[in-house]
């Protein structure tokens, strides 16, 4: 039996990070994802856990931190927000490219500047070309279950890849909701002990990680890295199926609601897809055929997967929580247009830019987008695919 | 009880509104409800108009917006009355709670004209006599309760003597004196006619 329980969701998510126990968790506070290590250190304290808990003096060295324990072969957390991962940059792209399967929860906060607290997902899709593994969670539900999954993911043979799940800075961090937490044992013989095949405190097999590699092998590397995130597809299916053994609860790439039969469809992530999901129910009481497609899975990109579920629909909006500044489009929109071009799907679709810096989503914002969907449903013609929504006037 | 309630709290930062919000969603929770309790964060500092918000439903809660047409709306400070529009999207067949000793001349004054049930309590009196310490928060669960009917009185009590029991386990002289603020304030919110 499950065990119900109300939390937010750095409140789900230093449970899970509990249950999971790892070796090392180094992290430095920032605020939405301050909570996280917070809690977790509390855990520590009263003996709950047996992790080493670094109380690191910066994120830089909170990812380095991560990196050195890995590298030892231990099983390494951490948390931040924004600037926080901004400061881990230059540690993002080691870790992922010496191939250690750290995993990480990311509170999602605007970067700044100006500077502001509040969520938008421009941390994220700073890193989206990182070479990590990324999650996306709507509620607390997901951002527990997403961790519980992620170290399964992160460490198989044919991954190594370092993992991080988003959930939405305030709007589900420090929002108190239900949710089904999982028996302290299960999620112990589920997420498993840590083997890995090669680390450095192995004394019958010195060697050294993460050297100087010039044009001899680095291309040859990143090829290796490439066909990990090709790898973790399968491996994603393959956890969430043992998941769903469990738990009842069944993830994939994306969650398609209401979509079979959709005619005009959102596509966004994390706690938007919630509220999407009310309007959504709100738009077939009046017998609107709306859907919603809602990415969990944005690195690696499900691009053949995500053109299929769309392709029998008549318009998509695709909703960017970060502008990308580059005069076309933000990154969701870039993927997902792209996806639906190679393969051969021709169905409009518009993008539009919301919620920067934590300025609120509301139904009615949610339902002017599904508004200018059916108009583009009827004549096919968009003036302008790169939009706003809920910016003042 | 509707299938879903939407509730908007106002107060100033270190009165305990957020506190009050969170313990409403505990208490719903714990019959068996939906819930969620979420402030909304600011400029965080002692005495700045704060928002805090509820949703408590039988079905699961998917929304993740801001409340802007709550069935009930708690004033935990009555110095808001004239500087927040705090009936704003409130709507007329639901009702607003203030902690206030002003007349129903001056409320019809400073609601803009809203037609709902207004219902009053004196939280200040209600904590002095039974805590002896102005926390109006306690007192405001209560109102906001009995107004709402999200669960019963009874309801109520029982399961806030368990979570007293529980905040207070290191200050046991303080749970019957909240307790009594509990029972004193169900008896104290009036309906303004």
């Amino acid at each position: 039996m499950s065990i119900r329980e109300r939390l937010s969701g750095n409140e789900a998510a230093a449970i899970a990070m509990k249950q999971i126990n790892p070796d090392v968790v180094a992290a430095f506070p920032i605020t939405p994802s301050t909570e996280i290590p917070q809690y977790f250190s509390t855990f520590v304290s009263n003996g709950t856990v047996d992790t080493e808990f670094v109380a690191v003096e910066s994120e830089h060295s909170a990812m380095s931190a991560c990196i050195g324990a890995e590298a030892a072969g231990g099983r390494a957390m951490t948390a931040t927000s924004a600037n926080g991962l901004s400061f881990m940059w230059e540690m993002i792209y080691i870790a992922s490219s010496m191939r250690l399967p750290i995993v990480m929860s990311l509170v999602n906060r605007a970067v700044s500047g100006p500077l502001n607290i509040h969520n938008d997902h421009s941390d994220a899709m700073g890193v989206r070309d990182a070479g990590w593994i990324m999650l996306f969670s709507e509620n607390n539900q997901e951002a527990y279950d997403n961790l519980v999954m992620a170290h399964r993911i992160a460490e198989h043979k044919d991954v190594l890849l370092p993992l991080m799940v988003c959930q939405d800075g305030f709007i589900t961090s420090h929002s108190i909701e239900n949710i089904e937490l999982i028996e302290d044992d299960k999620v112990k013989e589920f997420v498993g002990k840590y083997k890995p095949e090669h680390y450095l405190l192995n004394a019958k097999e010195p060697i050294a990680m993460g050297p100087l590699d010039l044009q001899a092998y680095l291309f040859e590397h990143k090829k290796q890295q490439a066909q990990a995130m090709i790898n973790a597809k399968q491996v994603i299916l393959d956890v969430a199926k043992d998941f769903e053994k469990m738990t009842g609860r069944s993830y994939s790439f994306f969650e398609e609601y209401k979509l079979e039969d959709a005619e005009i469809a959102i596509v966004c992530m994390n706690s938007t897809a919630g509220t999407t999901k009310f309007v959504v129910d709100e738009l077939r009481s009046n017998g609107i055929k709306a859907g919603l497609l809602k990415v969990r899975v944005y690195r690696p990109f499900p691009a053949e997967e995500i053109a299929k579920a769309l392709s029998h629909v008549k318009a998509v909006a695709v909703l960017d929580k970060a502008d990308s500044l580059n005069a076309a489009g933000g990154a969701l929109y870039t993927d997902v247009t792209s996806a639906m071009y190679v393969n051969k799907n021709q169905v409009p679709t518009v993008n539009y830019i919301y919620g920067i810096g934590g300025r609120d989503t509301k139904g009615d914002d949610i339902k002017g987008v599904y508004e200018d969907l059916q108009k583009i449903a009827q004549t096919g013609n968009i003036e302008n695919p790169y939009r706003y929504m809920g910016l003042r006037g | 009880m509707n299938d879903l309630i939407e509730i908007r709290w106002h107060g100033r930062g270190g009165q305990g509104a957020k506190t009050a919000s969170l313990l409403l969603a505990d208490a719903a929770f714990n019959t068996g409800k939906f819930i969620q309790g979420f402030p909304e964060y600011g400029p965080e500092r002692m005495g700045a108009p704060i928002t805090a918000y509820n949703r408590i439903s039988n079905k699961p809660i998917t929304i993740h917006s801001n409340i802007y047409e709550p069935d009930f709306v708690v004033v935990v400070d009555d110095t808001l009355l004239e500087s927040v529009p705090v009936t704003a999207g409130l709507k007329e067949n639901g009702a607003i709670v203030i902690n206030t000793t002003k007349d129903a001349e001056y409320l019809k004054k400073v609601l803009n004209g809203y037609k709902g049930n207004v219902y009053t309590i004196d939280a200040r009196k209600v904590s002095m006599e039974t805590l002896g310490k102005y926390f109006p928060n306690t007192p405001m669960l209560a109102a906001i309760v009995k107004v709402s009917g999200v669960m019963t009185d009874q309801e109520l009590l029982d399961d806030m003597k368990g979570s007293f029991k529980h905040k207070f386990a290191k200050k046991p002289e303080v749970i019957e004196p909240n307790m009594k603020a509990l029972e004193m304030a169900l008896q104290e919110v009036k309906k303004i006619q």
